[in-house]
C-alpha cells in the first residue's frame, strides 16, 4: 500500500502546494519543520488525505510533531485505515 | 484619561462579564471575567516593579496565544510600561535569524525588559549583545499568583501608551510609537462609526503583534467593555471553520479579516463542520490591511449565506498603526460601493474613469469612507490635491495619529510633514468614498502581513549562487487567493538547469526559513536581465511588468 501512498501524495503536494510538478519530492524529505509546506496550505493537504484515502487527520495534528515527512504521513494514513 | 484608568473604569463596570474567552484547540473554552483579567494583569505589573522596570519604559512580549500574553500585555497598560508583542518564534523560522530580528527590534526599540517562558530564555539571552538595553528577561514563571493592583499613577495622556511593529528586518526598526490620547481618540472614532454597544460580542483569530489584531481585535473590546472570543491564528489557519464555529456558539456580531481570509474561507471550510452553524448575529465583518476584492467578498457570501450570513455584514475599511487603525469605514447597513473603471486609463494614466465601449474593465471596491475624526487629501509628487477619479497618494489629518516611528526621527520626518500623514498608499475618491489603487511605497502585503521587499532581497543574497544586487522582489496579484504572491527574480551565472533547480529551493527554502512569508513565484533569469535606474536602484515596478510579460 505504501508504495501507492506516497507518490499519490507527493504529485498533490508539488503540483498544488508547491505549484512544480516537476520537483521530485522524496519520502524522508522534512515538509513542514522546513516550511517547505507552509501552514496556509496543510488544511489543503488534510483535505486531500480525507477525500483520496478516506481518513481524517484532525487539524490539532497537522504539524510537524505528528507527521513531517511523506514516510510518517503515509505511515499515519495505514494505521487508520 | 490613560489606557490604564479605562481599563479599570470597565473593569469595575463590568466585573463579572466575561472579558475574554480563550479559545485553543484541543483545550476547555477558558472565559476570564474583567475582574480576572485585572487580577491576572496586576501579577505582571508587579513583576515589572519588582524588576525595577518603571512607567514609560518598553516591555517586549515574546508570549503564545494564551493567558499570559494577555495578562502581560494589560500588566503593562495597568502599570503604564510601554508594550510591545513581538511574534513568538514558530516551527519552520531559523532560529539564528529570530536572533537577528530580536537583536534588530532591540537595537532601536532600546527595551529594558523582555517577557517569555523559562524554556525561551536561553533563546533570548543569546539574541542579547553586549551593552543591550535589556536589564530583565521576565520569566512567565517568576510572576506571582496573586498580586494587589497598583495604585492608578498619573499619566501624560501624550506619552506613549503601546508600539506596532511590522515583520522583517526593516519593520522591527520602525516601530508606530501611539499615545494614550491618540488610541483613545481612534476608538472613540472608530467605535461610533460601526455603532459599537456593549451587547457586542467581537470574534478574533487575528495575531496580536499586528495593528488589525492588536487594536481592532483586542485593545478596542477590553477597553469598551465588550466580550472578546479570541482564537489563536495558528489554530484558525489549520481549521478556518473555528471561527464560523465560535461565531455561531457565542452569538458574535463583530469580525475583522483581512482580504485573503474570505478567499481561504470559502475554499477551505467543509460542510460537515458548518452542521448546525448559525450566522444571523454576525451584523459587522469587517475587510481590512491588505487590498479588498469584490470577488472575494462574493465568494465568502455565496459560501455562509445558506448559514444565515447577512450580506450587510460584509464591510471594508482602510487601516494602518500610523493612524491606530482605522482611517476609513463603511457605513453601517449598506453594501460597499464598487466601481467599474477602464483598465488602460488605470494602469497608464493613473485615472480611474467610467469604462468604454468594448474596452475591458477593472472592478474596484471601496474601503468606505473617511472616519469622523480623519481628513483625508489626494496628491501628487508636488503636493497639490487632485480631483475626484484621478489616482495619488493618499495623506491624512486625524487627531490619532503616531507620535512618530520610535528613536526614528529620520522615518518620521519623511512621513509627517506640515501636518499631514504621508501614507505611501494610492488611492482616488469618488463622491467621498475612497478606492485604495496600490502602493507608493515598495512593500507587498501578503495575506495581510506587510513585508519589505529589501529584506527578502537581503536575504536571498544569502544564498549561494546569488550575488547581491542581482535579486529582486515583489509581489504580483493572485486572484485564487485573494492576496499577493511573493515573487523573486535572481539572475544567475549557471545555464545547468540542475544547477539552477538547487539554486531556486535553496532560496525558497531560505526565505520560508528567514521571513513571514513563503515565495510562490521563483523566477532564475541570465546576467543583465534586472532592469536598474540611472542611479543603479533596482526598479521594482519596472521589473514587476517585466517578470509579467514573461511569463505571460
Amino acid at each position: 500500500m505504501t508504495t501507492e501512498i506516497i507518490p499519490t501524495l507527493a504529485a498533490f503536494i508539488t503540483k498544488n502546494i508547491l505549484k512544480q510538478p516537476n520537483r521530485v519530492l522524496g519520502a524522508e524529505e522534512k515538509l513542514i519543520s522546513t516550511g517547505l509546506i507552509d501552514s496556509f496550505s496543510l488544511v489543503d493537504l488534510g483535505m486531500f488525505v480525507e477525500e483520496t484515502f478516506g481518513v481524517r487527520i484532525d487539524d490539532t495534528e497537522l504539524n510537524a510533531e505528528t507527521f513531517d515527512t511523506l514516510a510518517q504521513l503515509t505511515a499515519l494514513i495505514e494505521s487508520r485505515r | 484619561m490613560s489606557l490604564s484608568h479605562l481599563l479599570r473604569q470597565q473593569a469595575q463596570a463590568h466585573s463579572q462579564k466575561p472579558a475574554i474567552i480563550l479559545q485553543r484547540a484541543g483545550q476547555e473554552d477558558l472565559p476570564l471575567t474583567y475582574q480576572q483579567l485585572l487580577e491576572g494583569s496586576a501579577r505582571y505589573s508587579y513583576a515589572y516593579a519588582q524588576a525595577g522596570i518603571a512607567p514609560g519604559e518598553v516591555v517586549i512580549l515574546i508570549l503564545q496565544h494564551g493567558e499570559d500574553l494577555v495578562y502581560a500585555f494589560w500588566g503593562a497598560i495597568l502599570s503604564g510600561q510601554v508594550p510591545s508583542i513581538m511574534p513568538f518564534l514558530t516551527e519552520k523560522l531559523a532560529p539564528e535569524r529570530y536572533r537577528a530580528d530580536l537583536a534588530a527590534l532591540a537595537k532601536v526599540t532600546q527595551p529594558a525588559a523582555i517577557v517569555t517562558y523559562p524554556e525561551f530564555e536561553g533563546e533570548i539571552r543569546a539574541a542579547l549583545t553586549a551593552g543591550s538595553s535589556v536589564r530583565e528577561v521576565i520569566l512567565t514563571s517568576q510572576v506571582p499568583a496573586q498580586a494587589q493592583i497598583p495604585a492608578a499613577g498619573a499619566q501624560n495622556p501624550e506619552s506613549i501608551c503601546l508600539l506596532q511593529h511590522s515583520s522583517g528586518t526593516t519593520g522591527l526598526q520602525k516601530g508606530v510609537a501611539l499615545s494614550h490620547q491618540a488610541v483613545l481618540s481612534q476608538l472613540n472614532a472608530y467605535g461610533e462609526a460601526i455603532g459599537l454597544k456593549e451587547q457586542d460580542v467581537l470574534v478574533s483569530w487575528l495575531p496580536l503583534y499586528h495593528d488589525m489584531g492588536l487594536i481592532a481585535g483586542f485593545l478596542m473590546p477590553i477597553l469598551s467593555g465588550i466580550t472578546l472570543v479570541l482564537l489563536s491564528p495558528f489554530d484558525w489557519v489549520r481549521a478556518p471553520y473555528r471561527l464560523f464555529q465560535a461565531v455561531s456558539q457565542y452569538g458574535g456580531t463583530l469580525s475583522w479579516l483581512p482580504n485573503f481570509a474570505y478567499n481561504f474561507c470559502a475554499q477551505k471550510v467543509r460542510e460537515r463542520d458548518l452542521a448546525g452553524v448559525d450566522l444571523s448575529s454576525w451584523r459587522l465583518i469587517t475587510n481590512c490591511s491588505e487590498p479588498v476584492k469584490a470577488e472575494s467578498h462574493a465568494a465568502f457570501y455565496e459560501r455562509f449565506a445558506p448559514y444565515g450570513l447577512r450580506q450587510t455584514a460584509l464591510a471594508c475599511s482602510y487601516a494602518m498603526a500610523e493612524n491606530v487603525f482605522g482611517v476609513t469605514q463603511t457605513p453601517l447597513q449598506s453594501l460597499p460601493v464598487t466601481d467599474e473603471i477602464d483598465r488602460e486609463a488605470y494602469i497608464t494614466a493613473r485615472q480611474a474613469q467610467p469604462p468604454r465601449e468594448g474596452h475591458p474593465t477593472t472592478r474596484m471596491m471601496s474601503s468606505g469612507r473617511a472616519l469622523p475624526n480623519v481628513r483625508l487629501r489626494i496628491v501628487d509628487e508636488n503636493g497639490t490635491d487632485l480631483p475626484d477619479r484621478t489616482i495619488g497618494e493618499i495623506a491624512l489629518q486625524s487627531d490619532c495619529v503616531l507620535t512618530g516611528y520610535y528613536n526614528r526621527p529620520d522615518a518620521t520626518a519623511a512621513a509627517l510633514r506640515e501636518g499631514w500623514y504621508f501614507t505611501g498608499d494610492y488611492g482616488y475618491t469618488l463622491n467621498g468614498e475612497v478606492f485604495v489603487a496600490g502602493r507608493k511605497k515598495d512593500m507587498l502585503i501578503i495575506g495581510g502581513k506587510n513585508v519589505y521587499p529589501q529584506d527578502l532581497e537581503a536575504l536571498a543574497y544569502e544564498v549561494p549562487g546569488i550575488h547581491a544586487g542581482r535579486a529582486v522582489a515583489f509581489g504580483i496579484e493572485d486572484p485564487d487567493s485573494g492576496t499577493e504572491a511573493a515573487v523573486m527574480v535572481a539572475e544567475v551565472n549557471t545555464e545547468d538547469a540542475e544547477e539552477r533547480q538547487r539554486i531556486a529551493d535553496a532560496l525558497r527554502r531560505h526565505i520560508t526559513q528567514n521571513s513571514a512569508v513563503a515565495l510562490r513565484h521563483v523566477h532564475l533569469v541570465d546576467a543583465k536581465w534586472i532592469v536598474k535606474t540611472s542611479s543603479g536602484k533596482t526598479a521594482r515596478s519596472a521589473n514587476r511588468e517585466k517578470f509579467l510579460r514573461e511569463i505571460g
